[in-house]
């Protein structure tokens, strides 16, 4: 009696014990934290209310930058090459890898160790770098053209990052690259944790590939898929540097993306109110895509 | 109960995808080799022997040798400090309870989502403000905070998954708080730690944004962004260029290779909520 009135006191506790002590445990990382992440956070929406050059006095702007998002087509354009952008940087690289790991999780591979360090190495080099190298490949006369004259296509050959039509997906190629690799990782990881029974009960009830791909390896990959394209979509909205280092938003605005037009405008052109405004929509943006994908793909009520 | 064909197929993609993935890695590696008379801005392959030489002209002529001193300390600046404050924290939020715990976690889970450009706006005028850009501090104190969110994260859920029957034999043995921790858990978690240790290292390391916005004077250029000014500069010298990412990119990729599990792991546990 005695016992489990014990137990049931030490089961209340759990999981933790009630430690005042607690706070000041946390007061170094919370004070570090609070002064240069949440604080600037909220000068940032303050900001977005109001006009400033970042040198005189700032006038209230009301809604007017958030306004300016929808009205002002040179800010439109950002969010929509963001938007196009995400089809490179997630749908394509969990495409990509989803079909990989149908084919390849019914052989077991040898020397996976070896392919799984190639093929997430992109995802651990610098963005510069990776967009050094990418501007050599896609330059007039780098290798893509090169290749292309080599088979015959030379027709096709162009300065791909300085061409208005193809910029874009040229720089959303880099980041199918950045991001297959760690999708197909991902997905391979998580497809040999789903047993093998399935597959044979699958077999024996004569699925041919298609209907086992869709019965049983992507029921089995959600929280994997939702990984991914969480990861993918952070990545590909906050993605500044590999259009910094490739094209700078062109050419024109070509390639202009919402992380890269805060800095533009905040630092080069002077609009610091509009700058925050989208600096903060784009953070909106961020929560309502990864909310969605953990609520559709996960299936979880959050 | 595979056949030979699909054995070949499975082969034969991972072999096409790992040729994809290398690609543009090799290109680099080989054009940094190469001879610097060549005025191909696409890649080439060296001629003449392999050419060292473009390395130190990269590291002399590019001031390179500056510039990874100066990210070698803002790296271990940030490295160490995250290191601590992570692990106080997370201790905390993992085995105590204490009123509002929950939501200062949550808290810090915002930070994973949260994007830079949405802080370095403001960042920028209040460091200036205190007169720190142009010094280590304007990188080392917000990329601090920015990993703090992933460290808090990470390791809080280590220290939920540490054995409860642990913690109370070490308090039996009259250890408070603090002693269970250093002389307990942390040993018991190095790797756990060492991921966190990994990935923050290699997110200072690479980070541009805030280098780009903070720093105006040379002295205090961090790599990708000396990379940066020196594509500006020298845009026509591949092979100067291409030595200079070798350089940049060189640390990372040894760690990554002598520890990939550990950044695999952290990578992709990031986003995996509970």
């Amino acid at each position: 009696m005695k016992i489990t009135a014990l137990t049931r006191a030490y089961r209340r506790r759990a999981p933790g014990e009630p430690r005042a002590i607690g706070y000041l445990y946390i007061a170094p990382a919370l004070a570090v934290y609070a002064v240069f992440l949440l604080y600037p956070f909220g000068q940032s929406v303050w900001l977005s209310f109001v006009h400033w050059d970042g040198l005189s006095v700032a006038t209230p702007a009301g809604l007017d930058n958030y306004r300016a998002l929808f009205a002002d087509p040179a800010l439109r354009a950002p969010f929509r090459h963001a938007l196009l952008l995400l089809v490179f940087y997630s749908a394509l690289p969990v495409a990509i890898g989803l079909l990989l790991a149908a084919v390849m999780s019914r052989v077991r591979v040898r020397g996976m160790t070896f392919f799984r360090t190639v093929l997430f190495l992109p995802q651990v080099l610098a963005l510069i770098v990776v967009g050094v190298a990418w501007r050599s490949i896609l330059a007039p006369d780098g290798l893509l053209n090169d290749a292309l004259r080599a088979v015959g296509l030379g027709g096709l050959a162009r300065p791909w990052l300085g061409d208005y039509t193809w910029a874009l997906p040229a720089v959303g190629v880099v980041g199918t690259w950045v991001g297959t690799g760690l999708c197909m990782v991902l997905f391979l990881a998580g497809a040999q944790r789903i047993p093998r029974e399935l597959y044979e009960a699958a077999r024996m009830d004569g699925a041919g590939p298609l209907r086992e791909f869709l019965a049983v390896t992507l029921p089995g990959l959600r929280p994997q898929i939702a990984v991914a394209l969480t990861l993918t979509i952070v990545a590909g909205l906050r993605n500044f540097d590999l259009i910094y280092i490739t094209t700078s938003g062109g050419p024109g605005n070509a390639t202009s993306v919402p992380a890269y037009e805060v800095y533009h405008r905040a630092f080069e052109t002077n609009q610091v109110g509009s700058a925050a405004a989208v600096g903060v929509a784009l953070t909106a943006l961020i929560f309502v895509l990864t909310v969605t994908v953990s609520r559709l793909v996960e299936g979880r009520r959050a | 109960m595979t056949t030979r064909l699909e054995r070949n197929v499975t082969y034969g993609i991972l072999a096409v995808f790992t040729v994809i993935a290398l690609t543009p890695v090799i290109g680099v590696l080989s054009t940094a080799f190469g001879s610097q008379s060549s005025l191909d801005t696409g890649f080439s392959l060296p001629s003449g022997g392999l050419h060292w030489n473009n390395f130190t002209d990269a590291w002399s002529r590019g001031h390179f040798g500056t510039y990874l001193g100066n990210s070698v300390l803002v790296t271990a600046v940030v490295v160490a400090a995250t290191t601590v404050l992570a692990v106080l924290a997370a201790y905390a939020f993992g085995v105590m309870r204490f009123p509002g715990s929950t939501v200062l976690f949550y808290l810090f889970v915002i930070g994973l989502t949260l994007p830079q450009e949405a802080l370095v706006v403001p960042l920028y005028f209040d460091l200036r403000h205190a007169e720190l850009t142009d010094t280590s501090w304007a990188l080392i104190l917000p990329q601090t905070a920015q990993s703090l969110a992933f460290g808090v994260f990470w390791m809080r859920t280590y220290f939920r998954g540490s054995a409860r029957a642990v913690i109370e034999a070490a308090r039996l043995d009259g250890a408070n708080t603090w002693t269970t921790l250093w002389r307990v858990l942390v040993p018991m978690g190095r790797p756990a730690i060492s991921t966190m240790v990994v990935i923050t290292f290699m997110w200072t390391w690479n980070e541009f944004l805030m280098a780009l916005v903070m720093v105006s004077d040379e002295a205090h250029r961090t790599v990708p962004l000396g990379l940066a000014f020196f594509q500006g500069q020298h845009s026509s010298d591949a092979v100067l260029l291409a030595a200079a990412s070798v350089l940049i990119a060189l640390p990372v990729v040894v760690v990554y290779v002598a520890l990939q599990r550990r950044f695999i792991e952290g990578m992709l546990g990031g986003a995996v909520k509970e």
